[in-house]
């Protein structure tokens, strides 16, 4: 065994090793610095050292002497949080994509696609529109995170129902598949626009904003909760990562390897409801990032999930904020929807995708 | 070590309506190769799957070294038998030396990578994928792809006989989609197996091929194991003209003479 331990075995596997190390350090650093242009970018630009020196003062790194107090004020109040937001909420849906893409053994299931990001926005529109149940009581310390808890429920709920309508003898059937999104999308389409007939002017603000996404609102107070649910959802989803490649040799082969197909499942559906609802609840729905972000990772390292999560986690965060960056620049002083940035982005990428899979066969 | 074996006692299997095993009894030992033939829907891959673990029985039981295999943990099982079913796809482009090195999932945090990279390259050597070792799966013939999975079992397994014990491959039509040269060597890989102590259980078209390579041969009939002797028992042209329902012209196409 250890004549052959220098041999070629062992090379192809650092080299993967290093491959990966090396995009996952890239990737941070590109969220980095696409992070400090999103910082600095908008009506009034921060010029990326007075970002530094904020970010430094505050740390207490830093003497905070010399800041401008309104490019402070601009950066603590209005861009960091939505800079966070819009990474969070990327990451969240680039996370899910990826780990619902390993369970379903199929490249193209993208949360907007199979409709979980609409099964989530329609149950947070009903919050919205017809109010929390009436067991929820005014005071209660569960109203502030009825918006998430239902965009929870209704993102398992369509997860749930893909999954089941769409596997087959061990297999995801991709038409089936792509056709329930199809359906709930459409479905969620009708209820929004009936909610829309009864919502008051001030409730049908809010409903746009759910359909084309947006990260504009972002404030403290609806960061963290989002961030708080989102790492919640990230630390489940990258311990799947060795089920998630057991999977994809088969669910018999996975089974016959020691895993638990059916536990992976059910896990993976429940953290990717959290991440989509965290998203959702905060952003509304914005589509093609869970697609377009585990491509880019696949394509320049391989299927391998113990990368493809992280990594994609890091590419969908800095191409939201990338997004939003373009979203709030385009058409200065009004604002793009991030929905309609992200899918003028994705649905070429996804055409692509699909002829390639015809081509290849794949994804049957 | 008397009770090392493989065995189904008075097992029986439904698949939905369907008694597809009836009462079967069956024995596989180590350092032996056991073919399963029959004709096509009698059962094979079903009692495959039995032995396997993947189905549970609905009467009777699965036993391995005389513990049942229900009481065995799925990691644990999967360090002592390795499964390659038939028509395996793999999801994502994989590549070969990545694909094969999934094997190793059971035995994590037991063993170095450069153990692990050390057994990935002998399989792919011993199946001739190091030329492939940097494709990616999907892009490789039906052919190429089995040998993956067979590379994969092996890997699985570490060795033929572990800590004392035999390991056990299960193999459901391994050389289908093989061209001559790679059936006969992937039965000779089994063979070695077998011989160094390991179990080999094949399900098995080619009758030439079990009667060459094969220790003992169990023909399933209509969900029942009616014979399980060595291939000169079994492998006589009256039982497999029975067994198949071949007329007695054409039944030598399918022997050795």
């Amino acid at each position: 065994m250890s004549a052959s331990a220098t041999g070629i075995g062992l090379r192809l596997a650092d080299k993967r090793r290093r491959e990966r190390r090396w995009l996952l350090a890239g990737a941070g650093i590109l969220a980095c610095i696409v992070a400090l242009a999103g910082f600095g970018i908008g009506a009034l630009a921060i010029p990326p050292v007075t970002v530094l020196h904020i970010l430094a003062a505050q740390l207490g790194l830093a003497d905070a002497a010399g800041i401008d107090p309104l490019h402070r004020q601009v950066f603590l109040a209005i861009r960091a949080p939505r800079v966070l937001l819009g990474f969070g909420v990327g990451a969240s849906l680039a996370l899910a994509g990826a780990a619902m893409q390993g369970v379903f053994r199929n490249p193209l299931a993208d949360p907007g696609l199979i409709g979980v990001s609409a099964g989530a926005a329609l149950a947070a529109a009903c919050i919205i529109v017809i109010g929390p149940p009436a067991i929820i009581g005014a005071s209660s310390v569960l109203r502030p995170w009825m918006l998430p808890l239902s965009a929870f429920g209704g993102g398992l709920l369509a997860t749930a129902a893909v999954y089941l309508l769409a596997r087959h003898e061990g297999r995801v059937v991709t038409s089936v598949m792509l056709l329930a999104g199809v359906a709930l999308n459409a479905l969620v389409g009708a209820a929004i626009g009936w909610l829309t007939f009864v919502a008051t002017d001030e409730q049908l603000r809010s409903l746009t904003f759910w359909t084309l996404g947006s990260v504009g609102g972002a404030s403290w107070a609806s960061v963290l909760p989002t961030l708080t649910l989102a790492l919640l959802a990230a630390i489940g989803l990258l311990r799947l990562a060795p089920a998630l490649n057991l999977l994809a040799l088969g669910e018999a082969e996975a089974r016959s390897l020691g895993s638990d197909p059916a536990r992976t499942a059910r896990l993976v559906a429940c953290f990717a409801a959290v991440a989509v609802a965290a998203a959702v609840a905060s952003a509304g729905m914005v589509g093609f990032v869970g697609l377009v972000a585990p491509h880019l990772v696949r394509l320049l390292v391989g299927p391998d999930h113990r990368v493809v999560l992280p990594g994609a986690a890091l590419a969908g965060g800095t191409l939201l904020v990338l997004a939003d960056i373009v979203a709030r620049t385009v058409v200065v002083p009004a604002e793009l929807p991030l929905g309609v940035v992200t899918a003028l982005v994705g649905v070429p990428f996804f055409f692509w995708l699909l002829l390639r899979s015809k081509r290849t066969g794949q994804g049957e | 070590m008397s009770t090392a074996a493989l065995a189904l006692r008075q097992a029986s299997l439904r698949r939905g309506r369907r008694l597809v095993l009836q009462d079967v009894t069956l024995q596989a030992r180590p350092s032996r190769l056991l073919a399963i033939i029959g004709p096509n829907g009698a059962g094979k891959t079903s009692a495959l799957s039995l032995l396997s673990g993947a189905a549970s029985a609905e009467a009777g039981e699965v036993l391995l070294d005389g513990e049942p295999l229900t009481r065995i943990g799925a990691e644990a099982l999967a360090r002592r038998r390795a499964v390659v079913s038939q028509g395996a796809r793999i999801a994502f482009p994989f590549r070969v030396h990545e694909a094969i090195a999934l094997g190793r999932a059971p035995h994590r945090g037991r063993t170095t990578h450069h153990q692990d990279a050390a057994l990935v390259e002998e399989a792919m050597a011993r199946f001739e994928l190091l030329h492939l070792a940097e494709r990616s799966v999907p892009t490789l013939s039906g052919g190429e792809q089995q040998r993956v999975q067979l590379a994969r079992a092996f890997v699985q397994l570490d060795r033929p006989v572990l800590d004392g014990t035999a390991r056990w491959l299960l193999l459901d039509e391994p050389v289908t989609g093989l061209d001559p040269a790679h059936q006969v060597r992937a039965l000779a890989e089994a063979r070695r197996f077998a011989d160094a102590g390991g179990g080999v259980i094949a399900v098995l078209h080619d009758l030439r091929l079990a009667a060459r390579y094969a220790d003992d041969v169990a023909l399933i009939e209509g969900g029942r194991c009616t014979v399980l002797d060595t291939p000169a028992v079994v492998l006589t042209p009256e039982r497999i003209r029975l067994a198949f329902g071949l007329d007695e012209a054409s039944v030598g196409l399918f022997l050795t003479a």
